[in-house]
């Protein structure tokens, strides 16, 4: 749990129950929070291939397979872009084919201790604009609230 | 010294393979009346300009003289004998062994040069299987051969076992323009004209591989080689370019396919220079070159006696570095066909 970076609260956790999913703009990003069985992962809404928003996109479990014909359900959680079917890991945004070219931004989400947000923090309607260009951002669950971090 | 990777002896009349076939398939033939299977014909129509020899093939002398004015170190005769269109799969089978034979009584054991593709009956997988292994032995007969237009597409795990037994015998299958099974020549059914079905046999190589990466056939077994002979290869950078987009959005319906199908095709197949498909001025052969991006890919071929435009020399002169045009000239079939 970093206690690095600007703090913003995008959610409290009851309105993010497993399956659920929540686009916020942060200093002008625009992110995707999802709970993914309680855990919690925030994309970039933005697929690196042509910008379309990723986070629309189905979530789907991981395909294994040894040889023709053959299929397993993986553990793993993929986010496949609406446009072109591109998959992306939940928890690093690594795409899944082709993965040494593609990578969507990350951000850690942490849940924190209600009483530890301040008002100013707080994110309405998932839109906080802020004058900030960072490259990476922490986002945690802090005591009933979805917390993102940037910076 | 060259290698010509696609030459044509005149295929044989029934009359002919009689001595090479088996007694029981020898009076079957006699009884029925079989004469020569009709796609010989559907292939290459005695006159069309595209034909070149009337008979549908060179005399032995010919080819000797084609091959020693090419300088050719070796020449692969590929037979294409209409078996596709055989519905007695034993029949079929049978007659694809007689050609075998006939081909080396009549060419193989006549000029060191040349080397020869196996005929087999690609329906009959097991039969096919068995023809090759019966030939594995003969260093003369260096890949297996098959119609363009089959009745599947090859990635069809019915014909599993024929692709199974080529590459445990270290021979790659080279497809080769043709095939007269009674499906429509095009994807959209029957045309009218000629020119619509020589053209057309474009579609039928790109649906092949399409289907012979899909499948997984190449994941499978990591031997297999393919050869696309007559195909034309101007075609070939869009069809990469397509299956590797898609194959990154439709992937999790073939997971077993885990690398860029592109990637694979540069590995594993190699398409023979005639025709040469591209348009006429340079630069723009070069940019297909280019495209291609593959320096093991492209293997010389006359063609003969099949009559196309342009020859190797007057197509690419001036622009190939001289690394690549050995490549294709003789190097690439050397490694391919360890010659």
């Amino acid at each position: 749990m970093s206690a690095e970076g600007r703090r913003y609260v995008v959610a409290r956790v009851h309105e993010l129950p497993p399956g659920a999913r929540k686009l916020v703009t942060i200093e002008r990003r625009e992110i995707g929070v999802f709970n993914v069985g309680g855990e919690f992962f925030a994309l970039r809404n933005r697929c690196p291939h042509q910008g379309a928003s990723l986070c629309a996109g189905r979530l789907v479990p991981v395909v294994q397979s040894r040889a023709p014909g053959d299929h397993k359900m993986g553990d793993q959680t993929l986010l496949q872009c609406p446009w072109h079917g591109w998959e992306f890991d939940i928890r690093d945004g690594q795409s899944w084919c082709d993965p040494g070219r593609l990578r969507v931004r990350s951000y850690d989400v942490e849940v924190e201790r209600g009483d530890e947000v301040g008002d100013s923090e707080r994110i309405v309607d998932g839109l906080v604009m802020g004058p900030y260009r960072a490259d990476s951002y922490p986002v945690a669950v802090e005591d009933g609230d979805v917390v993102v971090r940037l910076g | 010294m060259r290698i010509d990777c696609d030459v044509h002896g005149r295929p044989p009349t029934m009359a002919e393979l009689m001595p090479h076939l088996d007694p029981y398939w020898a009076a079957y033939a006699e009884e029925a009346g079989i004469g020569a299977p009709a796609g010989i014909v559907a292939v290459y129509p005695p006159g069309a300009a595209t034909t070149g020899d009337p008979e549908g093939g060179a005399s032995l002398e010919a080819l000797r003289e084609h091959l020693d004015r090419q300088q050719a170190a070796h020449a692969v005769l590929n037979c294409v004998y209409g078996l596709e269109g055989l519905r007695n799969l034993d029949f079929a089978s049978a007659v694809a062994s007689a050609v075998n034979e006939w081909l080396m009584a009549e060419w193989l054991d006549r000029d060191p040069r040349l080397r020869a593709g196996i005929v087999v009956k690609a329906e009959d997988a097991a039969g096919a299987a068995a023809e090759i292994e019966r030939r594995r032995g003969d260093e003369r007969f260096l890949q297996v051969l098959l119609p363009a237009r089959s009745e599947r597409p090859y990635g069809d795990r019915s014909y599993l076992p024929l692709l199974e037994a080529a590459s445990e015998a270290g021979l790659p299958v080279a497809i080769h323009f043709g095939g007269f099974t009674g499906n429509p020549p095009t994807p959209i059914g029957w045309p009218s004209y000629y020119i619509e079905e020589y053209v057309g046999m474009a579609h039928a190589f790109e649906a092949q591989l399409t289907s012979l990466v899909a499948s997984g056939a190449f994941e499978q077994l990591p031997d297999l080689r393919v050869v696309f002979v007559e195909s034309g290869f101007a075609w070939l950078p869009s069809a990469m370019w397509r299956l590797d987009k898609e194959w990154r959005g439709l992937w999790r319906e073939i997971p077993w396919v885990k690398r860029l199908p592109s990637e694979t095709i540069r590995e594993r197949v190699s398409v023979t220079l005639q025709p040469i498909d591209p348009p006429p001025q340079r630069e723009r052969l070069a940019q297909v070159i280019e495209q291609i991006d593959c320096e093991r890919m492209l293997l010389f071929s006359s063609d003969f006696p099949h009559a196309h435009d342009r020859s190797f020399e007057q197509a690419f002169e001036g622009i190939l570095d001289p690394g690549l045009e050995r490549a294709i000239a003789a190097d690439n079939a050397r490694a391919l066909y360890r010659l």
